[in-house]
């Protein structure tokens, strides 16, 4: 290296050097990961849309939805009422009376709507997820809810539990298993139209 | 616990090549490898850019060149943020932001923190994400790596102290221009390309199209969700690799349209620490310090274990406001993702605090108390991998310390590598040092004392962890935060600026000018009674240093905050 010792960068050469790298960066890079993103992904680049039998679109297989009626498995309480782009977390701590209160009304309701004893509920039904659109239950969340689900839709339980097992992405060995509701939903709506 | 250890194997594995690669593209005496690809690219940017990047600056020129390149982002990212509404790439038609927000973003970017006071999805245009925020997360790490390969020119590389003082002196530390543009061309831009890809197959978007708009499947809800997308792939690579952390959407990696599958939080997870770590094998290479950079690696890793391994133990445990409604031993799942469960939570938690990351795949703020103690620990001490760059510089400075303290401790002079340690080396360290406690407990105490500011959403002793954490995770250059703190207001914005310019720029460069006035004095030869830095004794002593001076630091307000909410917790 040659030394300079009066080197002192112009604040020019500094504006040309963010110029020249924020082009790079900023827009180079996220186009060209992008536009081969979508050329090699099309489905998962434009978010994983879900369609029904009609092709209509009824979702994202990444995004949770409500469910209320009781003919549906019901997803986590949410912090966001699912609402994608207000996206969040209760950020209640432990200790905060809010959460406690918030979770004895929840259990109260999932006691009368699935019969299932407090104190014996799977806790990701109980516990606001971290995004407030968690897309998944726990296998066993899923099926406290399967009495209900079966009378609601006069299907025998069999008939639910093998749409769980359809439904439920196991993450391999790095992951939780994990039960889709939307895609649980949506095959028992497609099944209940007498589609495969 | 599987997934656990495989992240663990998968950074070894990884850093291991990616050092070496690393070390042979960056070193100046080493022939970089696939220079043929890269030196045309770095000729462009050298050529319309006016620099000559083999002149070598002193250590006033580069941290001034530094500092000139950052003011520069600063106001053009502040400026992009308010000016967004009118800009193109703005499908969702979203709004120019509030004045002190976009100066808390851009400054919040420019220091390597990427705290977030705003909500990305809703309130950044896609012009914003990539062209000002992107380009900072590049920016920002090279620049912390860059700092670094200044000082292991001077002061740690082997070779240069064979040099006498005379030619070491006027050698200067580098050039900041090269160094940032090779590592951004030859290390960042290429592993961030194949990580976006990776992500983008595993569903992160990527599209330029805006949201998509449906209607939900139970038609008994009256609402309809509005999908927020984007060029989110691209994005969300740099920000794990880069030790950045602001993600596209505002809860970050636990939206799972930011970390869909087990396998992206995988890959998310291992690129916390990739660069890091990879950094540390870089630069054991570089130096020839080998067993210096082994006692170095073996204090990071013990750190690593014990905060992660707490971590996770601390969030399998049942969240209080559940007991009793739950099936009994329930993991805390409030702020958690079921695709992830409590241990990758957990892992990840630790993971983002320990390497000034501060992207999240869970909700801190609804932790286990022990678990959010492990978070604040972690950022305290910022140095168990630290930031890229910015972590080693950070161990650098407890380093000079223990030697201050060992040297006295065998009644030698105090000396560092050969060369003396005297009072203004020491007068430097003490501040960047002392620079932390002060600003954080100052603007914490300041701003619990008007709870009209403060904004806290949870009652007692975990309030003032919340503000505690801000401030803290401004001045870690981490970012995350116990979000539910009200923290989009006047008063926060404007004094963690304060947090975050201090904590980037100060820690930094102080070790740039101390190592530059080392280099500048006669090497002291070793003999058989100077302190040995390779010896166990040495590397217990460092972390002993750290350990003491963060807990003499921040011991009180632990107490009142999280120790004593696990205390309360009635079980």
């Amino acid at each position: 290296m040659t030394v300079s010792m009066t080197t002192r960068a112009s604040l020019l050469t500094s504006l040309r050097m963010m110029v020249l790298l924020a082009a790079l960066l900023g827009l180079l890079y996220p186009f060209v990961v992008t536009s081969l993103s979508e050329v090699v992904f099309p489905s998962q680049s434009r978010g994983s849309l879900v369609y029904d039998e009609n092709g209509t679109i009824v979702g994202s297989a990444l995004v949770g939805q409500p469910f209320v009626g009781a003919e549906y498995f019901h997803g986590r309480p949410s912090a966001a009422n699912y609402a994608p782009d207000q996206v969040s977390g209760s950020n209640l701590s432990p200790g905060n009376a809010t959460l406690r209160e918030r979770a004895l009304q929840e259990a109260r309701a999932i006691e009368e709507r699935d019969g299932v004893t407090i104190g014996e509920i799977p806790v990701d039904l109980l516990a606001a997820s971290g995004s407030g659109i968690d897309p998944h239950i726990s296998p066993q969340a899923a099926l406290i809810q399967v009495p209900r689900v079966s009378r609601e839709r006069n299907m025998p339980i069999t008939e639910v539990k093998n749409a769980i097992s359809s439904a439920t992405e196991n993450g391999g060995i790095v992951g939780q298993p994990a039960v889709n509701v939307l895609k649980l939903n949506l095959a028992l709506d497609e099944q209940a139209r007498g589609m495969p | 616990m599987n997934a656990v250890i495989i992240c663990y194997a998968l950074v070894i594995g990884l850093a291991l090549p990616l050092g070496l690669y690393m070390a042979h593209s960056l070193d100046d005496d080493r022939k970089a490898p696939l220079d043929a690809l890269f030196r045309p690219i770095e000729g462009l940017i050298y050529r319309f850019a006016g620099v000559k990047p083999d002149h070598s600056m002193t250590w006033r020129d580069y941290a001034w060149a530094v500092v000139k390149l950052h003011a520069l982002l600063i106001l053009f990212a502040w400026f992009t943020f308010m000016a967004q509404g009118v800009l193109p790439l703005n499908p969702d038609d979203i709004a120019g932001m509030r004045w002190d927000t976009a100066l808390h973003t851009a400054v919040s970017f420019a220091t390597n923190t990427n705290q977030q006071h705003y909500s990305g999805q809703a309130q950044l245009s896609y012009l914003s994400q990539t062209l000002a925020i992107v380009t900072l997360q590049f920016i920002t790490p090279a620049t912390g790596l860059a700092v670094l390969l200044a000082i292991v020119r001077v002061l740690l590389k082997r070779k240069a102290n064979k040099q006498d003082s005379a030619s070491s002196t006027t050698a200067g530390v580098g050039n900041y221009y090269r160094d940032l543009v090779r590592t951004i061309v030859r290390v960042m831009l290429p592993v961030a390309t194949v990580v976006a890809l990776l992500l983008a197959w595993q569903g992160v978007p990527s599209t330029y199209e805006g949201a998509q708009s449906i209607a939900p499947l139970d038609k008994g809800v009256s609402i309809s969700q509005e999908i927020p997308r984007g060029p989110v792939a691209s994005m969300v690579a740099i920000k794990q690799l880069g030790t950045n952390g602001g993600g596209w959407y505002g809860p970050n990696s636990s939206v799972p349209l930011e970390n869909p599958t087990a396998i992206s939080n995988i890959i998310e997870t291992v690129s916390l620490l990739l660069f890091p770590v990879s950094l540390l094998v870089a630069t054991a290479i570089i130096t020839g310090r080998r067993k210096l950079m082994n006692g170095i690696g073996a204090v990071m890793v013990a750190f690593s274990l014990v905060s992660s391994t707490t971590a996770i133990v601390s969030e399998k445990m049942p969240n209080a406001a559940f007991i009793g409604l739950s099936a009994s031993a329930s993991p805390n799942m409030e702020g958690k993702e079921v695709r992830f469960g409590p241990e990758m939570s957990a892992l990840w938690a630790s993971w983002t605090t320990q390497t000034s990351n501060g992207s999240v795949n869970a909700m801190h703020d609804s932790f286990n108390p022990v678990g959010g103690l492990v978070t604040l620990m972690d950022m305290f001490v910022n140095v168990t991998f630290g930031g890229i760059g910015v972590g080693l510089i950070g161990y650098l400075l407890y380093l000079m310390l223990a030697a201050f303290i060992g040297s006295l401790m065998i009644g030698r002079a105090p000396e560092l590598l050969g060369k003396p340690l005297e009072s203004r080396e020491i007068r430097w360290i003490s501040v960047a040092i002392l620079a932390q406690p002060l600003t954080i407990l100052g603007l914490t105490a300041i701003t619990v004392a008007f709870p009209g500011l403060a904004g806290t959403s949870n009652p007692a002793f975990h309030g003032l962890s919340q503000v505690l954490y801000e401030y803290t995770s401004a001045f870690a250059n981490n970012g995350s935060g116990f979000e539910g703190l009200g923290d989009d207001t006047l008063w926060w914005n404007l004094t963690a600026v304060v947090a975050l310019l201090v904590g980037r720029f100060l820690p930094m460069l102080a070790p740039l000018a101390i190592a530059a006035w080392l280099a500048e004095k006669r090497t002291a030869p070793s003999g058989r009674g100077s302190l040995n830095m390779d010896s166990g004794a040495f590397v217990g002593l460092t972390a002993g240093v750290i350990v003491i001076i963060n807990l003499l630091s921040f011991l009180p307000v632990l107490f009142l905050g999280p120790v004593a909410e696990q205390l309360t917790s009635g079980f």
